[in-house]
């Protein structure tokens, strides 16, 4: 254990010291404070003489403004934060010959593997943190609406499941740091891994549906059951795709509106009608029903990056050259 | 306790794949002697120093590094024996008393205590002038010796170095060489080096062992090895003619 907090305190004096961290907390504060003052001025504007709608508040992280709302740019963004922090952290050691140094000192091995990963997610931890304050501080002056026990408990939500998926990337830069000799190398893989299942995984996923399960262009119309079919699929697939997990549980978590069922296809005007005019927030409880599966998906895909990473390391020949 | 051995290795052998890096080895390492592990590069030399830190598992074999089994039980055996590792490496933006620092905590050392003992060795190697910069300034010879004074951080019994002099020049050389003389003699540490350079070796080792293609090919005291492979008569041996012998032999 002592190895573990020796090593995560340099680590984390590292990250506190270095440029890059600099660099994430300047981007983070500049988007906080764009965001917020954005949507909460927009709200503001919006809510002018109305009464307030229920969770005004978690508008603010929810709302997309003029650009993007901040659960888009965390899903987005976030894995490249966590990428950023775990890139070179097993072969800068490597390259400066410091490895087996380290390694020949009373530690056990998996020490440094664990201290380095949880100094990341500490990082992340406190980058999410603090913008989620930042936000929330702004939008209160902006807005003047406090957020009520449920708002917070579902942020705090929103917080864990943010820090599971960005530790998800940080375990795959972290991995491919071990993996890889080079830093540019393993910073081009995670940057591929990133492409690949954030945005390929998602055209392909309605490649795939159209294949496995076309929906018939002849006839009358359109056949509901391919439909579903169709829609079965591509969620499935594009399931796969962290990124996707994430927004998923994400959005339903923080806007109580939100309607699982969105494919309009299947939907006649009437219904379309109703739904808009009989809006109730889903309580907290049932929205965790439906997003504890996405929780879980997030822990096991970061615990079994993890695992992968520290068996990968465990197994290594430590060789100077 | 002068003749106690400090390391005792009993048909070491090391593969890699269908490759033998090391082959049988047999060696016993007696308290307070300084021991020149020789041999051409590749010889497998830094291998059996993996193998005897437990930074590396033997295929087959048993080793026993002061009293413990590095293979089993690697965390004693790192906490009194330090390793000096080819080109050793630092945090370049750290001065080199955050660098000992560092190592001192990892060695569970308080900091009340490392503070004086960083002082200390800095002293050992004559660096206390030069603690306040970055280590990414350091010249070659000033890092090797910075990794000394690292080492003897933990007070070990035991100390492997492994080419301490390589890319030195000269003067650097000298320093090094005392100095490793005056750990010995005077802390009454052992010392295994190992090393291609045998003019070196001669100079501060008790005893040599000649390493080739992973076999230990000989091992005793420069003048028994010299009274074996070149005849009683002579008395002007060097070292370098006794390991072409061995080399060409192998």
């Amino acid at each position: 254990m002592h190895g573990i907090f020796t090593i995560f305190r340099k680590e984390m004096e590292d990250h506190f010291s270095s440029i890059r961290f600099l660099l994430i907390s300047a981007l983070i504060v500049m988007v906080g404070v764009i965001i917020a003052s954005m949507v909460g001025m927009g709200i503001q504007e919006e809510s002018k003489g109305m009464a307030k709608p229920t969770f005004l508040f978690l508008w603010l992280f929810t709302s997309t403004g003029k650009l993007f709302s901040f659960v888009q740019f965390i899903g987005f963004f976030g894995p490249l934060i966590g990428i950023f922090l775990g890139f070179d952290s097993i072969n800068r050691e490597r390259v400066s010959r410091t490895l087996s140094k380290l390694l020949s000192q009373p530690i056990y091995r998996d020490s440094v593997i664990n201290a380095k990963f949880l100094a990341g997610v500490a990082i992340i931890a406190i980058v999410l943190v603090a913008i989620v304050l930042i936000i929330s501080g702004l939008g209160i002056r902006l807005i003047g609406v406090v957020p009520g026990s449920e708002e917070v408990f579902r942020l705090v939500i929103y917080l864990i499941a943010s820090i599971l998926y960005i530790a998800f990337w940080l375990g795959i830069s972290i991995l491919f740091s071990v993996i890889f000799r080079s830093t540019a190398t393993s910073a081009l893989a995670s940057l591929a891994v990133w492409i690949f299942f954030s945005f390929f995984l998602g055209l392909g996923a309605g490649f795939m549906a159209d294949a496995v399960a076309p929906i018939g262009q002849s006839g009358t119309g359109v056949d509901p059951s391919a439909v579903i079919k169709h829609e079965q699929v591509q969620r499935t697939i594009s399931l796969f795709s962290p990124m996707t997990l994430y927004n998923d549980a994400t959005t339903t978590i923080l806007d109580p509106l939100r309607k699982t069922t969105r494919s309009l296809i299947l939907m006649g005007p009437m219904e379309r009608l109703s739904l808009s005019r009989f809006q109730s927030p889903l309580p907290l409880l049932q929205s965790l029903f439906i997003v504890i599966p996405h929780l879980v998906s997030l822990v096991a895909i970061s615990f079994l990056c993890f695992g992968i990473c520290y068996l990968v390391f465990m197994r290594q020949e430590i060789r100077t050259v | 306790m002068e003749n106690q051995a400090i390391i005792e290795a009993e048909g070491l052998t090391k593969k890699y794949g269908h490759q033998i890096v090391v082959n049988h080895l047999n060696l016993q390492i007696r308290e307070g002697e300084v021991f020149g592990f020789l041999g051409p590069n590749g010889a497998g030399k830094t291998t059996t120093l993996l193998m005897f830190l437990g930074l590396t598992e033997p295929t087959s074999g048993k080793v026993s590094v002061i009293g413990f089994d590095p293979t089993r039980d690697p965390f004693h055996v790192k906490e009194k024996v330090g390793y000096l590792p080819e080109n050793v490496g630092f945090y370049d933006d750290m001065d080199a008393r955050q660098n000992l620092q560092y190592i001192a905590r990892l060695n569970r050392i308080p900091d009340k205590i490392s503070g004086g003992r960083i002082d200390e060795s800095l002293k050992v190697v004559d660096l206390i002038e030069e603690v306040g910069k970055k280590v990414g300034t350091y010249s070659k010879g000033m890092r090797q010796r910075l990794g000394i004074a690292e080492v003897l951080i933990k007070e070990p019994k035991l100390i492997f170095l492994d080419e301490p002099t390589i890319g030195l020049d000269p003067d650097g050389t000298n320093r090094m060489l005392d100095l490793i003389h005056s750990l010995s003699r005077e802390k009454n540490i052992t010392i295994f080096l190992s090393s291609h350079l045998l003019d070196q070796v001669q100079r501060i080792c008790d005893r040599v062992g000649i390493m080739i293609k992973g076999n230990l090919v000989a091992m005793g005291p420069i003048e028994e090895l010299a009274k074996k492979k070149l005849g009683v008569d002579k008395e002007d041996y060097t070292l370098e003619e006794i390991y072409m012998k061995y080399f060409k032999e192998a």
